[in-house]
């Protein structure tokens, strides 16, 4: 709904909410991009960049989370708006724990980028890092734009990220068990890969909220099959 | 929230239209309301609530040039119809007033009153029994029960509040009915009422209009939104709050322009 409050002051509240979002998203979007940049372009001089920058996450989504209760107590609010003041603190936890995925990569990199063989497994980590970058995109313009149906779109792809992460995680897991030189920074990389299927599900949770602040009610539980139309879990309103 | 008690229904509303003269305030109101439940009548200023409320006790009756359509049941038997004496019907449905109004009275008479012209109370210690029983229910009983002498007006506005109430209950209605009860109350004085109103409605189905969002979503256990003389939404409390499902209603809790 677009009405606005009698009482402007709150409009303004629930919009600070939502910018706070917004810049922990493109943190959050920024930070992941990185460790993978790291990764793909062996570069190990931004890794640190990338550590320290979680902090600033960290203290985002604590300084929202004091916004929220502020707006809670102080403006009593009902229906909507008080969906859209818990969707804010969960997303915003759900883009705080990106963040530290994105740092655990970033550091796990670090070994990976050390070791002088250049690993095909960086290009299928990547292939997965590619879907779920896009989905974490695509799961904050949801939020922004109040969009559910963006968003059950975004919850949808999380399946073919688990299927990637599946082949993924078996071609590694048969490195490591053959005990071969390798297996050190194959158990990297399978974390990685570990880390980014993650992300991938947080940014699921995500999406659950959006649609969970436009409806009021989180979406069913059972994720359509892979056949199953587009738009098959909308509500029948 | 415990929704699945009796669910017996205690009144029955039908195409309720009240008219003041030529003006209509109520479009044909159907609503049932729960025994031993609280329904909060909410809604902005002229939507017709206090006049439905005023419907279940032929309050309207009193105003002139109004006129009631419709029918309102208690039980099963329509208040409207001649063979119901008002007098024995305000005392089934008690009424407190957004303002206390206790009468000029000791703490003691104001609680009697009612009893004694009923006479309901044959003796003194059949009466006092009453006013005791009606004091404590009402939570006052240990605040006032070493002046009972001392004038219902020397009290605070929360306890004469709450001295309205032992008198209402006093002559042991089935219903209450409450007509913004603690708008002129303190959130001490408010608290403790609407803790009575949780113990009331063990025995007594409770009616209240209030401009109160956070009241009504505290204390009823069902809520009904008000607009322009038409009932837009009536469902759980719970339901009404958190995704009510019309946007007027929305708007409305949301202090939205609606």
């Amino acid at each position: 709904m677009n009405d606005e409050h009698i009482v402007s002051s709150f409009d303004r509240d629930l919009a600070e909410l939502n910018q706070m979002v917004a810049r922990l998203g493109g943190m959050a979007e920024q930070q992941f991009a990185a460790a993978i940049d790291a990764l793909e372009n062996r570069n190990a001089s931004s890794i640190e960049t990338i550590i320290t920058k979680d902090g600033e996450l960290d203290q985002l989504e604590k300084d929202l989370n004091d916004r929220a209760i502020e707006v809670i107590a102080t403006r009593a609010p009902m229906a909507t708006d008080l969906r859209r003041i818990l969707s804010a603190v969960k997303i915003a936890a759900v883009l705080e724990r990106v963040g530290d995925y994105a740092k655990n990569i970033a550091k796990r990199s670090l070994v990976i980028i050390s070791d002088e063989t250049n690993r095909s497994d960086t290009i299928s980590v990547g292939r997965i890092a590619d879907i779920v970058q896009g989905m974490l995109r695509e799961a904050l313009d949801a939020y922004a734009t109040a969009n559910a149906d963006l968003a059950m779109e975004v919850w949808e792809r999380d399946q073919e990220v688990d299927a990637l992460y599946t082949s993924l995680h078996s071609d590694l897991l048969g490195v490591i068990a053959s005990g071969s030189e390798e297996a050190n920074v194959s158990s990297h990389f399978l974390f990685i890969a570990k880390n980014i299927e993650r992300i991938g599900d947080h940014t699921t949770a995500v999406a659950e909220q959006v649609y969970f602040q436009v409806n009021g009610e989180m979406p069913s539980d059972e994720r359509p099959k892979a056949d199953a139309a587009s738009g098959a879990t909308e509500t029948e309103a | 929230m415990k929704m699945s008690e009796s669910q017996k229904v205690k009144i029955k509303a039908r195409n309720v239209t009240v008219h003041y003269g030529e003006a209509r305030a109520l479009h044909g109101i159907d609503l049932d309301l729960n025994a031993n439940e609280v329904t909060a009548l909410i809604g902005p200023s002229g939507c017709g609530k206090s006049t439905f409320l005023r419907c279940i006790n032929r309050m309207n009756d009193v105003i002139d040039g109004c006129r009631v359509g419709g029918t309102v049941s208690i039980d099963e038997q329509n208040i409207y119809s001649d063979a119901v004496d008002v007098v024995e019907l305000r005392a089934r449905v008690g009424m407190v007033f957004q303002k206390p109004n206790p009468f000029p009275k000791s703490i003691y008479d104001n609680v009697a009153y009612g009893p004694r012209i009923h006479g309901m109370a044959p003796s003194r210690s059949e009466l006092d029994h009453i006013v005791e029983t009606s004091l404590k229910r009402a939570g006052l009983w240990d605040e006032v029960k070493d002046r009972l002498s001392a004038s219902g007006t020397s009290l605070s506005g929360g306890q004469q509040q709450r001295l309205c109430i032992a008198r209402a209950i006093a002559v042991n209605p089935d219903i209450v009915l409450m007509d913004e009860p603690c708008s002129a109350l303190d959130p001490i004085a408010t608290a403790v009422i609407e803790e009575l109103m949780e113990e009331l409605r063990r025995d007594y189905t409770i009616v209240i209009v209030t401009h109160s969002m956070q009241q009504a979503a505290r204390i009823s256990q069902r809520t009904a939104y008000f607009h322009l003389g038409d009932l837009v939404e009536h469902g759980q409390t719970q339901a009404i709050f958190t995704n009510p499902e019309n946007q007027q209603t929305e708007a409305y809790i949301s202090g939205k322009i609606g």
